[in-house]
């Protein structure tokens, strides 16, 4: 019986050890990324494209032999837009995979949930598409690669009045998504300054469908434009009530109307919203990476897209650059970026947020029926 | 828009959510008037309504027509995926603690959310609903959108066809007589299994027609639209007072229009509480909801 246990024993010890040792081989032949994206739930299209975007970069990398002289290996964790469930995933990147650097997550409130946690646990975040201004407060080991909500508000409150005439605005908003308020506070507050009136700011509850009591209070006010910050799927709820409930005051929106074109009826054609690129810019890196991707994945890829693979390219080469992952070292060679990328030229300023300017797009009934986006101007930070 | 004007506009778009409600609680109210089971599953039946009719309408292409005719596959499907459930789930605990079977509703609504997720056709995203042009109608300033009246129309009439059901022919009557009292329908000579797989009948089909109007009035669905509806409908029923039909109907309308209300006068960062709350002050003065029956524990 002892010697059965002994044996017993010294078979697991064995196990482990040669557990231990692939495993750590596995680890040292493969640089190894994290990202989280909500590829499943309410805004899969972002999550997805944003996630087959950066695969795109990761393997351009790999073909070219890989980043010092390891290939890229990202690995993809789903978070459905729920912020405990990105609280998770970062645990499992950090504690089983053992990552340096993380990519994500999309939304604003899912990254922070984990901007302080990343902190802590000393790894590198660096979101492609939470635009919060908050997110990179938490430390100094997170980063972003896109703009801000205030600048984004700022822009169309501005848009409003100078290019619209717009004397009285009206909002409506998610008062639980850290994204929707933070881009209510820089609307209202641009849109005053500049002498217009919001004259009514109303709210939901995430989840909820039916606006149509804050229409009906809205439509009271007659406002001239009406601010939707959400995602593109609300939204498209939202525009299909305010248009049954009568009220016709131009529609404005943050990026999150990105995909709005596939998701609305006509009901959304004449709105404006703001955006991180235009499939259509006539730019060679725009034009090289929209025909990588249509080649790749048989779509034209979205806002969303654009940021991953960015985010991608820049973390990647920060990471040539300092040779190695370690996420101290890495913070530095981010700093030190300074080239133009599909989204734009980017440099970060002192709080690890990149300047860079905003394309404006029309929604419009494209010649096949179908809605598509027209480009209306760019519009840089101050 | 003057006070008035806006107070007939946010009363109308009550109205409109509260029968899409009143709908769904008949399914809670009967089933629990006939086996005293809260039906958990049953603001589930309105997302699988609707995700056929939606599949239906994809073939059909969206017409008025179509949209109506698409009223008859799906309440077909969901009467008969309730009838099933009834028999595989519930039947064999009809004879056990009461709270067995609510636990087991509580997992057949798990698993058509969460098996509506895995299903490849279906997938957790949401998608858009197919819907009709917009088209409004004015009458004194307030406006009443083609939808609204769609849903106004199918939900009143089909409360109409069900009060026939139940008052006007044998089967409903012999309804009311189990839910009264199931040891004597049984000895009058009812077949009891056979009016509660009716009274699922009735009531998954009616959820099935919630389901297409709920989608036809907020044009998204995913596996877990019917969980709201299905909470704000067991709510409005139990403010009716749980088992009374006409209980149902003025629950579900009282709750939509109390919550637009709110919304629309008060603040829309409370309505739920607001709204919630006035029913536990309801609730608190009238245990039994307004047209329940006080029911004295039978020893």
């Amino acid at each position: 019986m002892k010697k059965k246990m002994i044996a017993l024993g010294a078979l697991v010890v064995v196990l482990v050890v040669v557990i231990l040792l692939v495993t750590g081989r596995g680890g040292s032949d493969t640089l190894k990324i994290g990202t989280i994206m909500s590829t499943s739930g309410p805004v899969s299209h972002f999550g997805s494209q944003c996630r087959d975007a950066m695969l795109m970069a990761v393997d351009e990398f790999n073909a070219r032999g890989g980043v010092l002289g390891k290939q890229v290996e990202l690995i993809v964790e789903d978070d459905e837009k729920n912020p405990e469930k990105t609280m998770n995933a970062l645990v499992k990147l950090v504690t089983k995979d053992k990552v340096k650097a993380v990519l994500g997550a999309l939304t604003s409130d899912c990254t922070l949930a984990i901007t302080q946690e990343a902190q802590r646990r000393g790894v590198l975040l660096f979101t492609p598409t939470s635009t919060n201004d908050m997110v990179t407060d938490a430390g100094d080991l997170i980063f972003r690669s896109c703009f801000k909500d205030s600048f984004q508000g700022q822009v169309m409150a501005q848009f409003a009045v100078e290019n619209l005439k717009a004397t009285k605005a009206a909002v409506l908003y998610d008062m639980n998504n850290d994204y929707s308020t933070g881009l209510t506070k820089s609307f209202e507050e641009t849109f005053a300054a500049l002498g217009g009136t919001v004259v009514a700011s109303e709210s939901y509850a995430g989840g909820d469908k039916d606006f149509n009591a804050q229409i009906t209070k809205i439509k009271a006010a007659a406002p001239d434009v009406l601010f939707l910050p959400d995602y593109y799927n609300t939204v498209s709820l939202i525009i299909n009530q305010v248009r049954n409930q009568g009220l016709d005051a131009v529609l404005l929106g943050p990026d999150g109307w990105d995909e709005l074109v596939g998701q609305a009826g006509e009901e959304a054609v004449g709105g404006y919203f703001c955006n991180h690129y235009s499939p259509d810019a006539e730019d060679d890196d725009v034009q090289e990476f929209v025909r990588k991707y249509r080649e790749r994945y048989g779509i034209t890829p979205n806002a969303l897209a654009a940021l991953g693979y960015d985010a991608a390219y820049i973390l990647l080469e920060a990471i040539e650059r300092a040779g190695t992952d370690d996420p101290q070292a890495l913070k530095a060679a981010l700093m030190e970026t300074n080239k133009k990328y599909v989204t734009g030229h980017i440099t970060f300023d002192e709080n690890h947020n990149p300047v860079k300017s905003t394309t404006i797009l029309k929604v419009i009934q494209g010649a096949d029926g179908k809605l598509a986006t027209e480009y209306v101007g760019m519009v840089d930070p101050e | 828009m003057d006070f008035l004007q806006q107070f007939c506009q946010q009363t109308l778009n009550g109205l409109s959510l509260g029968s899409i409600y009143a709908l769904l609680a008949l399914g809670y109210t009967m089933v629990y008037g006939i086996v005293k089971l809260i039906n958990f599953a049953h603001g589930d039946i309105l997302m699988v309504g609707a995700f056929v009719s939606y599949f239906v309408l994809k073939q059909w292409g969206i017409t008025p027509v179509t949209l109506m005719l698409s009223f008859l596959p799906a309440m077909l499907f969901c009467l008969t995926m309730g009838v099933l459930i009834e028999k595989i789930c519930y039947k064999p605990l009809r004879n056990q603690p009461r709270i067995n079977a609510l636990i087991t509703a509580i997992g057949v609504s798990f698993l058509l959310e969460n098996g509506a997720r895995v299903l490849p056709f279906i997938g957790p995203n949401p998608r858009v609903y197919p819907t009709l042009p917009v088209v409004n109608y004015k009458f004194f300033g307030i406006n009443i959108s083609q939808v609204q009246i769609l849903v106004f129309v199918v939900a009143i009439g089909l409360m109409l066809l069900l009060n026939y059901i139940i008052n006007f022919t044998k089967i409903g009557k012999a309804m009311q007589a189990v839910s009264f009292d199931k040891g004597a329908a049984a000895l009058m000579g009812i077949n009891v299994d056979r009016i509660i797989s009716f009274t699922f009948v009735l009531g998954s089909s009616l959820g099935a027609a919630a389901g297409i109007l709920f989608a036809s009035a907020y044009p998204q669905i995913e596996p877990y639209m019917g969980i709201m509806p299905g909470m704000k409908a067991f709510i409005a029923a139990v403010f009716g007072g749980i088992g009374s039909i006409p209980g149902a109907v003025l629950g579900g309308f009282i709750l939509g229009v109390a919550e637009t209300l709110t919304k629309g006068f008060l603040s829309s960062q409370l309505a739920d509480a607001i709204a919630f709350g006035l029913l536990i002050l309801i609730l608190v003065v009238k245990p039994s909801g307004l047209l329940g029956k006080p029911m004295g524990e039978k020893v």
